[in-house]
């Protein structure tokens, strides 16, 4: 709707021109979202905590990979306001280095999975017959898999470092988003929208990506956040238990592995690194629910 | 029913070649020689040779995986390359200690996530189930490795409570089944919620109150029978995951269980481990999907299967 505060007078060509065009889809979606409070709360944690990494090397206090071994395991206090660890790193520092890997692979594994998610699911849907058949009963074998066994068997596979990592739940995840995807297009294949531009001649390239994607893409961004959340807690998750990011490197989870052997003797070297997964997780999360929310008012 | 279950437990065949090729798969494609790994570097060439043969490496692809199924289905899972041995059985030796544990988590989450859900579905938009549902996220959001730390550290080494690895004893499975039961718990509460608000609506709901029926006689025989499908669904999976995927926690606790036996294994590079628990892991998930879908006609009688 307008904004009831503007005289009627008031109103240019160009806002008319915008009040008819009506508001889109994504339009209402964002009014809809940004009246959820916990919503906007997870956006804003967010982009702190993005701004926050990004600026790593502003609001690092110290190099996260010089080692003081005078200066080792000592308490927060005011020079390492997050304490050092075991070889006398400043652990803040180090968690602020740490969140580029552990965001930066999660984000791109999500984008892996939903990417070739979109793509297979899209393929199996518009070709139909025993191709999809034969996709879809392979989708069902993953499906059989839990998914930890999943990705430990694929790390197993490739070897344990961060790459492998990313690849693991990047391809742990395509038929999951492939499966929904296959639903949705199936379901828009029978809409008048996509027979009219049939009808106009529309090549199946043109129909698929730009009629049907657009229509079908909500709950592939729904998924893919609350899959964003899942697939940074699990580099995280690999990375604790020695099979992701390797040290030295900084990450979240491999400092958090890092500080099991000194739970009695410095436990600041594992409370920090984890507080950062849990904050990425939850803001994640809550955005998460509010685009459900704004997507589908329909939804409880 | 009888046929119906017949009918499942056959089309269960396809699934478990699919899971056995795949995890025969990965024995494939993982670098390494395994003939290397298990006679270690002074071997000699004849003794490689010798071994190759033994293990069959050199046939064609589709007659070792032939062989693999052959000796699954005779209980052989192969032999470890660590320590020679068999496989099922180093598994099996370490199950329940597993057991114990998912079974403690599963009922923990039961018992903490079906009431939560249930009341937050009775006071709908209220306050109690906006906070319901913040605390459900929130525990939902915590990777269940930090709050497994984070226990270690508040009761085990600034209280002293509980031991900080290990222990023996009902008491030291407390803490662990708690946080491996925890965010399942707030899955269910959030899928029990939605369950509960979608049977709400229905009209026999209407009309069980429209006849004076007790509260708690709709609460049980009415809404929450109605709500149980999906509740089943997660739980049959739920449980499975439980038994074979609880690798943090155990390693957290350093519970000599089946998650933990995965890592050392993965640590070990020991190949035929892996492929054990992967295919047992997920030979459960099946079994478990099979029997969630026979208990869907007992909780819900209009199920019929012909």
């Amino acid at each position: 709707m307008s904004d009831p505060k503007i005289a009627p007078a008031e109103i240019s060509v160009r806002q008319i021109a915008t009040l008819q065009k009506g508001r889109s889809q994504w339009r209402m979606a964002w009014d809809r979202y940004r009246r959820n409070r916990t919503a906007v709360f997870g956006l804003v944690l967010l982009l702190i905590l993005i701004l926050v990494v990004l600026c790593a090397p502003i609001l690092a206090t110290h190099d996260p990979n010089v080692i003081d071994y005078s200066y080792v395991r000592k308490p927060p206090n005011a020079q390492h306001i997050f304490g050092t660890d075991n070889i006398g790193r400043d652990v803040y520092s180090r968690v602020l280095w740490g969140g580029r890997d552990s965001l930066r692979v999660g984000m791109v594994a999500v984008f892996i999975s939903v990417f070739g998610g979109v793509l297979l699911g899209m393929f199996s849907a518009y070709v139909g017959g025993i191709v999809d058949t034969i996709i879809q009963r392979f989708v069902d074998l993953t499906f059989a898999f839990p998914t930890i066994l999943l990705l430990l068997s694929i790390v197993a596979a490739l070897g344990p470092n961060l790459t492998t990592v990313l690849v693991a739940i990047g391809i742990s995840g395509i038929p999951g988003y492939s499966r929904l995807m296959r639903g949705s297009v199936l379901q828009a294949l029978n809409t008048d929208y996509v027979l009219a531009a049939r009808l106009m001649g529309a090549r199946d390239g043109r129909i698929l990506f730009l009629h049907i994607f657009p229509n079908v893409m909500s709950p592939m961004i729904i998924y893919g956040t609350l899959g964003l959340s899942g697939g940074i807690m699990m580099t995280a998750g690999l990375s604790y238990l020695g099979l992701g990011a390797q040290p030295p490197a900084p990450e979240w989870g491999a400092m958090l592995n890092l500080g099991r052997t000194f739970l009695q003797s410095a436990p600041w070297m594992s409370i920090y690194p984890g507080l950062a997964v849990f904050i990425a997780v939850l803001s994640i999360n809550l955005i998460g629910d509010g685009l459900r929310d704004a997507f589908d008012p329909k939804n409880f | 029913m009888l046929t119906y279950i017949i009918r499942r437990l056959l089309s269960l065949i396809p699934v478990l070649l699919g899971i056995s090729f795949l995890v025969f798969a990965i024995g494939k494609v993982t670098p390494g020689d395994p003939v290397q790994m298990m006679l270690g570097s002074r071997a000699t060439p004849e003794d490689i040779v010798r071994l190759r043969t033994q293990l069959h490496l050199d046939d064609p692809l589709l007659v070792q995986y032939g062989k693999y199924v052959w000796e699954i289905l005779h209980g052989n899972l192969g032999r470890s390359y660590r320590g020679q041995t068999p496989v099922l059985q180093e598994i099996i030796s370490r199950a329940p200690a597993s057991l114990e544990l998912g079974t403690a988590a599963f009922l923990f989450s039961i018992l903490i996530g079906l009431p939560s859900g249930v009341i937050a579905a009775r006071y709908h938009n209220r306050f109690v189930d906006n906070a319901i549902m913040l605390i459900a996220l929130g525990w939902l959001s915590l990777p269940e490795f930090w709050l497994a730390i984070l226990i270690v550290i508040i009761f085990g080494v600034q209280l002293k409570w509980i031991p900080v690895t290990g222990g023996e004893g009902l008491s030291s499975l407390i803490a662990p089944a708690f946080c491996l039961g925890i965010a399942p718990a707030a899955v269910l509460a959030r899928l029990t919620r939605s369950s509960v608000l979608e049977v709400l609506q229905e009209d026999y709901i209407r009309t069980a109150r429209a006849k004076g029926l007790r509260e708690i006689l709709i609460n049980f025989r009415h809404i929450l029978r109605n709500a149980m499908i999906p509740i089943v669904t997660y739980l049959g999976l739920l449980f499975a995951g439980l038994i074979g995927g609880a690798v943090f926690i155990e390693s957290v606790f350093a519970r000599p269980g089946l998650g933990r036996f995965a890592i050392l294994a993965i640590n070990a590079r020991d190949m035929p481990q892996i492929q054990g628990i992967v295919l047992l892991g997920a030979a459960l998930y099946v079994v478990m999907n099979l029997v969630v879908d026979i208990l869907y006609s007992v909780i819900d009688p209009r199920i019929h299967y012909s």
